[in-house]
């Protein structure tokens, strides 16, 4: 390391990095900072904490119904991401533990599905939305929303860890199959559930594009749309928008922070 | 006899176990692919469709703003995603290292912005590099210019913005990636190209980059299918502004079918332009992958 060369090329990667990690957190200041000032001084530029976190905070909340936006947000990824575990992971283990030709073959299909473009799904979805008259509902971002083709993935993945003997002990004492799910399955695969839930939970969440078009009035709308909301016209507020920004990313910050771990095992489990 | 029994029970689990997911994967994916294919050839407005053969491509061709929306979506591509797989890289790389200080820090402060939501993040960016936000204020500051951008309003700008804020939710995301698969080479083959006196960018580029090839091709494939599929931060930052400059194919679909007097069969014209761009670039990175390591 005495190497001045070496010496050069440290430095350079401490530079890289701290670069790097400012332009990653700056955001995030300005966001908190934005929130207590006032929207002229946001786009002038004002770097300094302001007076008007209060002003902001009043005026969201008479621009935005704060409790109906957070139930319609967390019933919708709430729900979303509870029938998408259990149906994704019923699937995962159905193709992992039960082999045929037949189904391997199913699986190789919906791995090429894995690419198709939601852009390409959404104006059949909407018109089967309209004809079943759900346009405006809870069911109308849900239901599309279950099926994930890369959780049923991740899920297979992780099932091929799952312990042989554990099922087959399960079935000599008499248990179905189900039951095995159920039972010892599910309680074995918790952090599993838990790395998923997170990835599903913030893919809910944050969904823009299917809400935008699938719900169409304020009292349906998701934290999302309701900051998407603040944002439209030609002289949006910013202050209020930060304090729309804080809430929307607070949910999956605090996730983060707490389940630091699961969450970057959930992100890679699908490449290992 | 109790063999077939058994084998027959095995059949019948194993679809009762994957039905739930088949049926709704049946009607909310293969359904509307399908139709949305059956619909690219039928023209008209709102529902009054009429089958049109090849009506829709030949628009097409003739359309400026479809291919003013090609375009852009290509440069997005060509430019974003290079760029921030080579930004992920360097930083996994840097970040490999042990005795690094201050190592979880880095890691954790790079990876922080994909745990924004893309709405929040969008109209932050919106705010910072307004006429004369912080952005601005900042490079006039350090004198690195003398004028303020006009960052949103000037077309190469704006899709420089956009591809910034693109670059910025996602590198940390790749990153990780990386990361993983790093920390997964054998440290020994680093330790004897060392003792040989191979330099760190050597070391970088033959042992490192070759290693993680099948990582860099699944990050490649899914940034390009993310970034084919943009809609989020152009329609929130710019709303495709100034003049259709970052415009892109999903927010072209999405005007087509819920802005102006919907024409759900151009639109799906569209969306099917996604999906074969997506299914050759696909193929074409995997092949790409495949010719070097050979």
């Amino acid at each position: 390391m005495s190497n001045p060369l070496a010496l050069l090329g440290r430095s350079a990667q401490y530079v890289l990095l701290s670069i790097a990690a400012f332009v990653s957190v700056f955001p995030f200041i300005w966001m908190v900072l934005g929130a207590t000032n006032r929207s002229a001084d946001i786009i002038k530029g004002k770097a300094s904490p302001g007076d008007a976190l209060f002003e902001n905070i009043g005026k969201f909340l008479t621009q935005i119904d704060l409790p109906r936006v957070l139930f319609n947000s967390l019933l919708i990824a709430g729900l979303g991401s509870v029938l998408t575990l259990l149906v994704a992971s019923l699937a995962g283990y159905g193709f992992e533990m039960f082999r045929s030709r037949a189904r391997e073959r199913v699986f190789s299909v919906l791995l090429l599905m894995l690419s198709i473009p939601f852009a390409a799904l959404m104006i059949p979805l909407f018109i089967m939305m309209a004809n079943l008259k759900l346009i405006n509902t809870y069911q109308a971002i849900i239901l599309p929303s279950i099926a994930s083709i890369f959780i049923i993935f991740y899920f297979r993945q992780a099932t091929k860890a799952f312990p042989n003997e554990l099922r087959d002990a399960a079935r000599i004492d008499g248990l179905k199959e189900w039951q095995i799910f159920l039972y010892v399955y599910m309680p074995v695969m918790r952090s599993t559930y838990a790395a998923a839930t997170i990835i599903v939970f913030m893919a809910n969440w944050n969904n823009y594009l299917w809400p935008l078009i699938a719900l169409q009035t304020n009292d349906m709308f998701t934290m999302t749309l309701a900051v998407a909301a603040l944002n439209a016209g030609y002289t949006p507020d910013f202050g209020v928008i930060m304090v729309g920004a804080i809430v929307a990313t607070l949910p999956t910050l605090i996730i983060f922070f707490l389940l630091q771990r699961r969450f970057v095992e959930g992100m890679l489990g699908a490449v290992k | 006899m109790a063999q077939s029994q058994l084998a027959r029970n095995e059949q019948i689990n194993g679809w009762a176990f994957v039905m739930p997911a088949l049926v709704l994967i049946g009607v909310f994916m293969i359904y509307p692919i399908l139709w949305s294919l059956w619909m690219s050839f039928q023209t008209g407005r709102g529902m009054q469709l009429s089958f049109g053969g090849l009506a829709n491509i030949t628009r097409l061709t003739q359309d400026p703003v479809f291919l003013r929306a090609l375009t852009n979506t290509m440069i997005f591509l060509a430019i974003q995603v290079p760029v921030m797989l080579i930004l992920a890289l360097l930083f996994a790389n840097a970040l490999n290292n042990s005795s690094l200080w201050g190592r979880g820090f880095f890691r954790t402060a790079i990876f922080l912005p994909c745990v924004t939501s893309l709405v929040a993040y969008s109209v932050i960016f919106k705010s910072m590099f307004a006429g004369d936000g912080i952005v601005n204020q900042t490079l006039l500051a350090l004198n690195i210019i003398d004028n303020p951008i006009a960052w949103l309003a000037d077309p190469f700008w704006a899709k420089f913005v956009i591809v910034t804020a693109i670059t910025w939710r996602w590198t940390g995301y790749n990153m990780i990636f990386y990361l993983a698969a790093m920390q997964n080479i054998d440290r020994s083959i680093y330790e004897a190209a060392r003792i040989d006196g191979v330099p760190a960018w050597a070391r970088f580029w033959y042992l490192t980059i070759p290693m993680l090839k099948p990582v860099i091709l699944f990050t490649s494939v899914i940034s390009t299918i993310g970034t084919l599929q943009l809609f989020d931060e152009p329609n929130l930052i710019t709303l495709g502004g100034p003049s259709d400059s970052t415009l892109t194919l999903s927010m072209y679909i999405y005007n087509l079918s819920f802005k102006f007097m919907p024409s759900f069969g151009y639109a799906a014209t569209v969306s099917y332009v996604i999906v074969v761009l997506v299914a050759l670039l696909s193929v074409l990175q995997f092949f790409a992958a495949r010719e070097r390591k050979a």
